[in-house]
């Protein structure tokens, strides 16, 4: 039974997997809408989201499966409650490119203004803390996961560098508060983005050494 | 070069008959204020060393669950608690095993009384062939715990009620006990242990025998009887292991290799023995 066990557990780790490749690609399409104010873009990441939704729930219903019928233990039991968390991040994270989507929708269809704040630098750094999370849990880097964890913190800064930047913008051009609250929302949902893609770094490190650094100083 | 040389002998081939070093015990074997203490356990039957150094801390009101293969020596190292080896004429038992401050295996040592202190139940039920009320008094009046029927009465009445067995078998105790389902077999052993006043409780496998319903009755019970007694339980089912201990001991070819809290070794054991043994990869 323990082989035929592995043989699930394989199978959840692709589905994972195949969830986080869609997912990275939604974060890439939302790093060039927001980049280039395209609308047709961030349409069809809004439009395709229920493709990562089902995936996310099939997902699950396997796991549920496996426990219910197998009842893991040690690391196999420590992979599904990851695999189970890790799922729920991964389908976060398309709902946070949804609301990126949904905001460049909106700023794409006034007038730009220049040097506010720029986004790129920012949702290329989530970008690549996706990636590095999945390929910590690919393979089972432990050093990579911790990484993704540190890069966080310049997330966060740059969330308040745009904060900054956006208030003045706000002070100088008050006719432009609409606009400018969306950019702000953006940079929020970026550093929410990160958040979870330090969830899953978290996830990996508790599966790999079985220990939950969730809220620890690192 | 010689192209008979490339092949290795067979002597060489064959396996050393015996590992020659006993592997360190991972995690935590002793505890505060122990019940139990053994140092240096070996076993020997005849010329197979069946239990390698084992020292290990049996707590007060836990249960300790021994897991491992079959074959690892974790019945073996049950049966020395209370010294039932001593049936086997070629086994050999050295080391020190401690009942509170009692050298279990001092020659002065009687071990009629020392199998009441540290009673056990057996994988499957053997309830004597008599009735139910003889079953418990049986060891009690042989002991000398009691002086006439009102005090029999009532060792047998809070045996039962503390087995979880009274309520199905107080309008009965004259029926024989071998008239009883399996499940209510192994409650009438487990209330004819606590009958003679253990300390601790030895249950080598003893839920193997029964239907699950049953099992849950003797895992409940096991729990509750945790307030009172020392439990230690030999399972091949890792569940059950998990279910009913607090401290889980793994054994591997007569070695004691990983002893924990039971929610560290299930969710992240030590030793990657343990962990190939209880997500099934090998065993």
């Amino acid at each position: 039974m323990a082989r035929y066990l592995i043989r699930e557990l394989d199978k959840i780790k692709k589905k994972i997997l195949s969830l986080g490749t869609l997912v990275e690609e939604r974060v890439r399409m939302t790093t060039a809408a927001v980049d280039n104010r395209d609308a047709s873009i961030a349409q069809k990441i809004i439009d395709t989201d229920w493709e990562i939704d089902e995936m996310e729930v099939d997902v699950e219903e396997e796991c549920l499966k496996i426990l219910a019928l197998h009842q893991p233990v040690a690391v196999d039991l420590r992979f599904l409650v990851a695999a189970i968390k890790i799922n729920n991040d991964l389908e976060r994270i398309g709902d946070q490119a949804v609301n990126i989507a949904q905001r460049v929708m909106i700023i794409s269809k006034q007038p730009e203004m220049n040097f506010v704040f720029d986004y790129a630098p920012m949702a290329e750094k989530a970008e690549a803390m996706l990636q590095m999370s999945l390929d910590a849990l690919v393979n089972v880097d432990v050093d990579l996961a911790f990484k993704v964890i540190t890069m966080d913190d310049e997330v966060d800064e740059m969330k308040t560098k745009a904060y900054d930047r956006i208030k003045t913008a706000i002070k100088e051009n008050p006719q432009r508060v609409g606009y400018l609250i969306n950019l702000l929302l953006i940079s929020r949902h970026l550093e929410r983005l990160a958040d979870h893609t330090t969830n899953i770094a978290e996830e990996v490190i508790y599966l790999i050494e079985g220990e939950i650094v969730r809220h620890n100083n690192y | 070069m010689d192209p008979k040389a490339e092949k290795p002998k067979k002597a060489a081939m064959k396996p050393p008959e015996q590992q020659t070093e006993v592997p360190a015990t991972v995690g935590e074997p002793f505890v505060e204020q122990p019940r139990m203490v053994c140092r240096d356990v070996n076993v020997y039957y005849g010329d197979k060393h069946a239990i390698r150094e084992v020292s290990l801390d049996i707590g007060r009101n836990e249960v300790i669950a021994m897991i491992g293969p079959s074959g690892c020596g974790k019945s073996t190292f049950l049966r020395c608690l209370n010294r039932m080896n001593d049936t086997i004429d070629i086994c050999r038992v050295t080391g020190t095993i401690l009942l509170d401050d009692l050298n279990i295996y001092d020659k002065h040592v009687d071990v009629v009384p020392l199998r009441a202190q540290v009673g056990i139940v057996f994988q499957k039920p053997n309830p004597f062939p008599k009735s139910i009320y003889d079953n418990i008094a049986y060891g009690p009046r042989i002991h000398g715990l009691v002086r006439n029927k009102a005090e029999t009465d009532e060792v047998v009445e809070t045996s039962l009620i503390k087995a979880g067995l009274w309520e199905e078998v107080k309008d009965r105790l004259d029926n024989p006990g071998t008239g009883l389902s399996g499940g209510q077999q192994q409650r009438l052993c487990i209330a004819r242990t606590i009958a003679v006043g253990p300390e601790v409780i030895l249950m080598d496998e003893p839920c193997s025998a029964l239907d699950p319903i049953a099992t849950s009755k003797i895992e409940d019970l096991i729990d509750e009887l945790r307030q009172q007694y020392t439990i230690v339980i030999v399972t091949h089912s890792m569940q059950q292991a998990s279910r009913v201990s607090q401290r889980t001991a793994y054994f591997h070819l007569g070695d004691l290799i990983e002893v924990g809290k039971t929610p560290q070794i299930f969710t992240n054991p030590r030793h990657q023995l343990t962990q190939d043994y209880i997500t099934g990869r090998f065993g």
